[in-house]
Parts: C-alpha cells; sequence; structure tokens
C-alpha cells in the first residue's frame, strides 16, 4: 500500500462522508453498499481484462445469471407448478441429456465429410424432441395464478447460499462461452460475448415458467432484518435512543443498510483477498507474462488457451456474486434494468480509470465511477440549471435541455474513458 | 390458387419485410467492415453513429415538414438526408481527428481501438439523448403504402394480400443505389484502389506511396455516410428509438462476420442472410403449411422455430456458428 492508494480511498471516503453531511446518511449508505457491488464487479474485469487482457463486454449477462441464481435459491417453491410439471420438465431434461449424448456419440462414429450434417440434424430432432414435452409443460406452470407466481420458484433457502451458488453458475456459462469464444481474435471474443448477456437476458426476460420474466420477482428473503420489524424491537429502540437517533423509521433503514454494507465489505475483503494473492502468485506472473506477450510465454511451453479460459471462468464467476448480491440488495430481478450501459461498459470505465491490472485500483475505480453515476443527475440539473439561466423561463430550448440533465452522464462516463485513457492509460492506481 | 395464396403469405410476412431489414443491416455492416478493413478494429460506435445521422435527419425533416416542404408521395426525410450525412461525416471525421488518430499513430493493440469506440459510443448517446431525448419518433410521410394488402387481393383476386410499404421500397431502391455506387468507387476510381491495396497490405501500400491518412478520411467519409443512411432508413421503416441503436450492433456484427471481415461484398451478402434468418426462424408456418397441406388440414402447432422474442438472439446464434465453423467468412475475411 502506497502513500498514493491510501490517499485516494481516504479521499473516495471523505467525499462519502461529505454526501452524509449535506445530503443524507441514506443517501450516502445506499451509495455506499453500490459501490461494494460494483467494487466487486470490477474486480472481476480486472481479473479478464487486467491480468489476462481478455476484452469482454457480457459482463451484464453474468450479473443477470447471479441474480437469477439468487431468484432460484431463496424464493419459496411453488408445490402447484412442480406437481402439473415436474414430470414433463424432468423428461424434457432427460430429451436434453440424450440429444448432448447423440451429438457427442455421432460425431465420433460419423465421418468428418458428413459430421456437420448429422449434428445439424440431430439438433434439429432434438429440438423438436424437447419441445413436445416442455411447451405445455411451461404452458401450465404460466397458468397458475398469473398474477403472483406462475413460475417454479425456488428452494427456499437461505439467500445468503445464492452468493457462491451465483458465482457457480456463471462460472458455468463462463466456461460454455470460453470453450467457443476464447482462442478467437479479441474483438470476437469482445462481439461474442456482448451477443452471448443479450441472449442470456433474453432468456431471463421470456421464459416467465423460470424467472416469472417482465412480471419481475418481488419480495426476495432478506439474510438482514426487516424495518418494520427493527422498529418493533426493543433492543434495537434502546440503542436508537443511546445513540441519539430523532426519527426511529430513518435510523432503521440506515441499520438495515449498514447491515448490508458489512455483508459486501465481507464479501469484497474475501475476493480481494482471493485475487491479490493470485495476481503475486507464479500463476499472477504467468497470467501477466501470457498477456504482455503471448507467442513468448507459449514458447515457454504456457497453454495460453487453457490459462485464458480458467481466468475467463473466474472473472466471470466474480461477476455472478456481485449479480447475486445485487438482486439480494434490491429484493427483487427485474430483467428489464440490465442493461449493457450500465452493467458493461460502466464496469469497464471503473477498471479502466482505477487502474488496469490493480486490484486495489479497480475496486477504487468502482467506487468512484458508481459515485459519479449516482451523483452525476444532480450535477447535469446544476450544469443545465446554469447553461439555460439567462434564457427566459418559458423557452422551450431551456425545458428540453432540463429534460436532457439525466443523459448528462452518458457525456461524463464517455468522457472519463477518453481522457483516461489518453492521458492515463495506467489509470488512478497504475499496475506494479 | 393455393401454391399462389401461399406465396403470397410467405412474401407479406416473411420476404418483403426481410428485404428491407436486409438492406438495413447490409449498408450498416458495410460501414463497419470498412472501418475494419482499414483502421482494422471493431466499431462499437457504429450504433450511436447511426442513431446520430437519423437524429440530424429527423430534425431537418420537422423544420421541412414545418415550412411546408415535401417531396408529394415520397418521405421528405429524403430531402433531409444530404443535411444528416454531411454532419454524420462531420461527425466521424471529428471523432477520429480527436479521439482516433492518436492511437493510429501510437500503432495501438486493436482491442484499445475497440474500447475507445466504446467511449464515442457513450458520448454519442449522452448527446443524442440530450438532443432529441429518449421517446420515440415516427417521421415517415408521403404515400403509406405502394400497394395495400386490400389493393392487392382485389387486383389478384386470391385471398391474401401482398403490403408493400413506401419505406421498404424506398430503402430498398437507396441501398441499390448506394451499394452500386460504392462497389463504382471501390471498383473503378483511384482512391477506391487505393483503399483496397492499404486494407490488403498496409505496408505494401505505403511503399507505393499511398497517403495513409487521405485512405483513412475517406475511410471514415463513407462510414459516417453509410451510418446514416442506415440510420435513417431503419428510423423510417420501424420507428426511431434511441436505445434500438446498441441492440442493432449486434445483427451488424454478425452480418459482418459472416460475410467476411473487410470484405464489402460479405457485407451486404451477411446483411441479408442474418435478416431473412431472424425473421424465418420466428415466422410461424402454420397458414403457410395449410394452404400447401390437403384441403381443411393445418397442423396443430404454430410451427414456429423460435419465439419472436428471441430474434436478436439468432444473429447471436448465426456469429457462433461461423466462428466454429469458418471463421474467416463466406468470403474469405482477411483480418484473422
Amino acid at each position: 500500500m502506497t502513500r498514493r492508494v491510501v490517499f485516494l480511498y481516504g479521499l473516495m471516503l471523505l467525499v462519502l462522508i461529505g454526501v452524509g453531511f449535506f445530503q443524507s446518511w441514506n443517501v450516502a449508505f445506499g451509495i455506499f453498499n453500490l459501490c461494494l457491488i460494483s467494487a466487486v464487479m470490477a474486480l472481476g474485469v480486472n481479473m479478464q481484462w487486467g491480468y489476462a487482457g481478455l476484452f469482454n463486454v457480457g459482463i451484464m449477462g453474468f450479473t443477470a445469471l447471479g441474480a437469477l441464481t439468487a431468484v432460484l435459491v431463496s424464493m419459496p417453491p411453488v408445490q402447484e407448478a412442480w406437481a402439473v410439471a415436474g414430470g414433463d420438465l424432468a423428461l424434457s431434461f432427460l430429451c436434453l441429456v440424450a440429444t448432448v449424448v447423440a451429438i457427442v456419440l455421432a460425431r465420433r462414429m460419423v465421418p468428418p465429410a458428413f459430421r456437420m450434417l448429422v449434428t445439424a440434424i440431430l439438433v434439429v430432432a432434438g429440438y423438436f424432441l424437447i419441445g413436445v414435452f416442455f411447451l405445455p409443460a411451461t404452458d401450465r406452470i404460466e397458468s397458475i395464478d398469473p398474477a403472483l407466481s406462475g413460475y417454479l420458484g425456488g428452494l427456499g433457502m437461505p439467500v445468503l447460499l445464492a452468493w457462491p451458488l451465483g458465482g457457480v453458475v456463471a462460472a458455468g456459462a463462463g466456461w460454455l462461452i470460453g470453450k467457443i469464444a476464447l482462442g478467437l481474435r479479441a474483438d470476437y471474443l469482445a462481439i461474442a460475448t456482448l451477443g452471448i448477456s443479450e441472449i442470456i437476458i433474453a432468456i431471463i426476460k421470456y421464459e416467465e415458467w423460470l424467472s416469472r420474466g417482465v412480471k419481475n420477482v418481488t419480495g426476495i428473503p432478506r439474510p438482514v432484518p426487516y424495518e418494520v420489524d427493527l422498529v418493533d424491537t426493543q433492543w434495537f429502540v434502546d440503542l436508537a435512543t443511546s445513540l441519539g437517533a430523532t426519527d426511529i423509521n430513518e435510523a432503521s433503514s440506515l441499520f438495515v443498510k449498514f447491515c448490508y454494507g458489512l455483508l459486501f465489505i465481507v464479501v469484497l475483503a474475501i475476493v480481494m483477498w482471493l485475487a491479490e494473492r493470485a495476481l503475486k502468485s507464479p500463476w499472477g506472473r504467468m497470467m501477466r507474462a501470457i498477456r504482455d506477450n503471448r507467442d513468448a510465454a507459449e514458447a515457454m511451453g504456457k497453454d495460453v488457451k487453457a490459462r485464458h479460459l480458467q481466468v475467463f471462468v473466474l472473472g466471470c464467476a466474480t461477476c455472478g456474486i456481485a449479480g447475486a448480491m445485487l438482486a439480494t440488495l434490491d429484493g427483487q430481478l427485474t430483467p428489464t434494468s440490465y442493461i449493457p450501459l450500465r452493467f458493461t461498459f460502466l464496469i469497464w470505465v471503473m477498471v479502466i480509470l482505477g487502474g488496469s491490472g490493480n486490484n486495489w485500483g479497480a475496486v477504487l475505480g468502482g467506487f468512484v465511477i458508481w459515485f459519479l453515476w449516482v451523483e452525476a443527475e444532480p450535477l447535469g440539473n446544476w450544469f443545465m440549471a446554469t447553461v439555460t439561466a439567462p434564457l427566459p423561463d418559458d423557452s422551450a430550448i431551456g425545458a428540453h435541455l432540463m429534460m436532457g440533465a439525466a443523459y448528462t452522464r452518458y457525456l461524463l462516463m464517455g468522457a472519463i474513458l477518453l481522457l483516461v485513457m489518453r492521458f492515463a492509460p495506467k489509470g488512478l492506481i497504475p499496475e506494479r | 390458387m393455393e401454391i399462389a395464396n401461399a406465396f403470397a403469405l410467405l412474401a407479406n410476412f416473411v420476404i418483403v419485410p426481410a428485404t428491407a431489414y436486409g438492406a438495413q443491416l447490409a449498408l450498416g455492416a458495410l460501414g463497419v467492415t470498412i472501418i475494419f478493413g482499414i483502421l482494422r478494429f471493431a466499431n462499437f460506435s457504429h450504433g450511436e453513429l447511426m442513431s446520430f445521422g437519423a437524429m440530424v435527419t429527423i430534425l431537418v425533416t420537422w423544420l421541412l415538414q414545418m415550412n411546408g416542404i415535401g417531396l408529394g408521395p415520397l418521405p421528405t426525410a429524403l430531402l433531409a438526408l444530404p443535411v444528416g450525412i454531411l454532419a454524420t461525416v462531420a461527425m466521424a471525421v471529428l471523432t477520429d481527428r480527436f479521439v482516433f488518430r492518436f492511437y493510429r499513430k501510437k500503432r495501438a493493440n486493436p482491442i484499445v481501438f475497440a474500447i475507445v469506440s466504446v467511449g464515442v459510443m457513450f458520448m454519442m448517446a449522452g448527446i443524442i439523448r440530450i438532443v432529441i431525448g429518449p421517446d420515440d419518433h415516427s417521421f415517415a410521410d408521403g404515400e403509406r403504402f405502394l400497394i395495400s394488402y386490400g389493393d392487392f387481393k382485389k387486383l389478384t383476386g386470391w385471398d391474401q394480400g401482398i403490403a408493400i410499404k413506401q419505406t421498404q421500397v424506398v430503402t430498398v431502391v437507396v441501398t441499390l443505389i448506394v451499394v452500386a455506387f460504392l462497389f463504382w468507387f471501390l471498383q473503378k476510381t483511384r482512391s477506391g484502389k487505393a483503399m483496397r491495396a492499404y486494407s490488403d497490405d498496409e505496408d505494401l501500400a505505403l511503399l507505393s506511396g499511398i497517403n495513409p491518412e487521405r485512405v483513412v478520411l475517406i475511410a471514415w467519409i463513407i462510414a459516417g455516410s453509410l451510418a446514416c443512411i442506415a440510420g435513417t432508413l431503419y428510423g423510417l421503416d420501424k420507428t426511431y428509438k434511441p436505445f434500438i441503436f446498441l441492440q442493432i450492433l449486434l445483427p451488424i456484427f454478425a452480418a459482418t462476420i459472416l460475410g467476411g471481415i473487410g470484405q464489402p461484398v460479405g457485407a451486404v451478402l451477411g446483411g441479408f442472410i442474418v435478416a431473412f434468418s431472424e425473421v424465418t426462424v420466428t415466422y410461424a408456418f402454420k397458414r403457410f403449411l395449410a394452404y400447401l397441406g390437403p384441403d381443411g388440414w393445418a397442423p396443430d402447432g404454430l410451427v414456429q422455430l423460435l419465439s419472436t422474442d428471441y430474434k436478436f438472439a439468432v444473429s447471436f446464434v448465426i456469429l457462433v456458428v461461423v466462428l466454429l465453423v469458418r471463421p474467416t467468412g463466406i468470403i474469405r475475411g482477411k483480418v484473422i
């Protein structure tokens, strides 16, 4: 930890405390919690980009997978749905397995000339075979009480379990995608990952039997107490009054945010510790050697493709964990809010601003950029108000510009990215 | 008769819309492929460049409409298009001057270019949303149909009609003109030959005295014009929605890679293949098959391979198959 790191982190903390004093502590803690989640995501991207130089623009997809896992783990199961459709779902799963096995076997036995043709025929046949059981099953599930459930529900387990599991699910998806797209040109990986994340979001949005789609899943159980319960609890009321709180409702919401913050700090600390250990180990040195000179590393006998797959999976897993944390904090899964501008490109700006290849930098970038993203709105309003001040009050242009104020955040993010890339490509905290 | 009806049904719901959509994708992919061929990076800001061009065209169209200037049966946007093209070219050349040129001088890694283009994308998205707002705008005017569903039925006496929208005709005609002009330019003119030489082998082209800055400038002028035309046509045909231009990047990239990166012919081919697959795979063939089968018979299901929700997934699947089977694309692209 150099003096620079301490200084920059201290400054960030001061700014957040400033928000607490000038806006409100609730806002400050709200920003802080999302900063922590962003920092975890930034660590994931830093593993892929900073350690290995992989340009993954599918972060949003992996985040959404983590969020979906939070729903599937923690929501209570819908018994009725399992009763009417469980058998058919099992059958369609068996058909899926049979199709995959058939394809693998066929590709081994058929001469290479027909391999493509046979695979294509088997894929189409399997698709229709699965559809025979699958489509009626999903229709039945979705017709059960559509306003309130209409999906399979989850496992009804504690939501904290979803955090590591979200990582595992995202890692699985990452492995599959990495198998397909890694080893190709770098920009191909970018385009392919952008595509896969769009598909993951489309599936979560439209497969209502799985995730309720655009009807959203709300009320994901919390790992921390609820505000309404806290207000009625004696020890909390005592604690709040002894700390000098005037408004018990505000105190309870602060306390909940504080608990979330503690949980997130623990996760961030674990991920950070592991990431730092990995970076300092021979493995980390090998990754950076591959990044800096792929051919030389390959000549030294390093299996570049396998290492890339490894680090890609690890980065995806980290993003999945962050996604599960995010869904837990929101208490809901809203597929429409998973847009690449926020979950993919924003995280990229964080890593590049913070300093690619440096974990401390990535975390700092996560804090700074999320803070700016949130505070850009009041800032944009103020900016537009200043610009339009000389115009008369009823001017149409003035009103129009005020409407666009919220979008100055895109301008700001783009400007930060371009300026950092141009004038400080190593970021705030350069790689050692 | 039955066969005619089946054909009309297919034409109305698949062939006509897919042709128009394919033309729009082809124009977009041409722009991406030219930047890929000359500057050798995946330009993520191309979608927003299209959006920017469409936005300027819309603003000028509104101005013209307010003053009562129109083209009769044709959309007023065609009159506004030259202004849009000028603005988009200016935007493209300015971003090159202030952003991309620095990295070109440094001979930076293609990924750095791609990341920088993301920054450009952010800024353009911000400007567009501040100027025109995030809402939908429909700016098509003039005659709505070349031939409407009802007229066609009356004319032929078939059960099924084919509706051809004016915007679809405009799209296809404009695309034909633009593509013909572009290929003439690339094949016959001195500058076009210089561009192809530069794209084939940069060092050799430099040795033969080709001025790289000039080639790059022409590439941006072409890419900007194509982006503006593609964006405007897409907005005319559907409606103009700022957020759609991030999504449309995916089919455009798919078309580019499918055709072979840096290959203009491939880009056009890729655009149409992607468009036709998207529309065919998500079309329900139930009524089509019912016409072809025996009387009174109809298939049980919708005979739809994928629900329309997954339209964008189709282009991705195409992308993956191409990457796995023939990563160089249909017409062998030079960059791999």
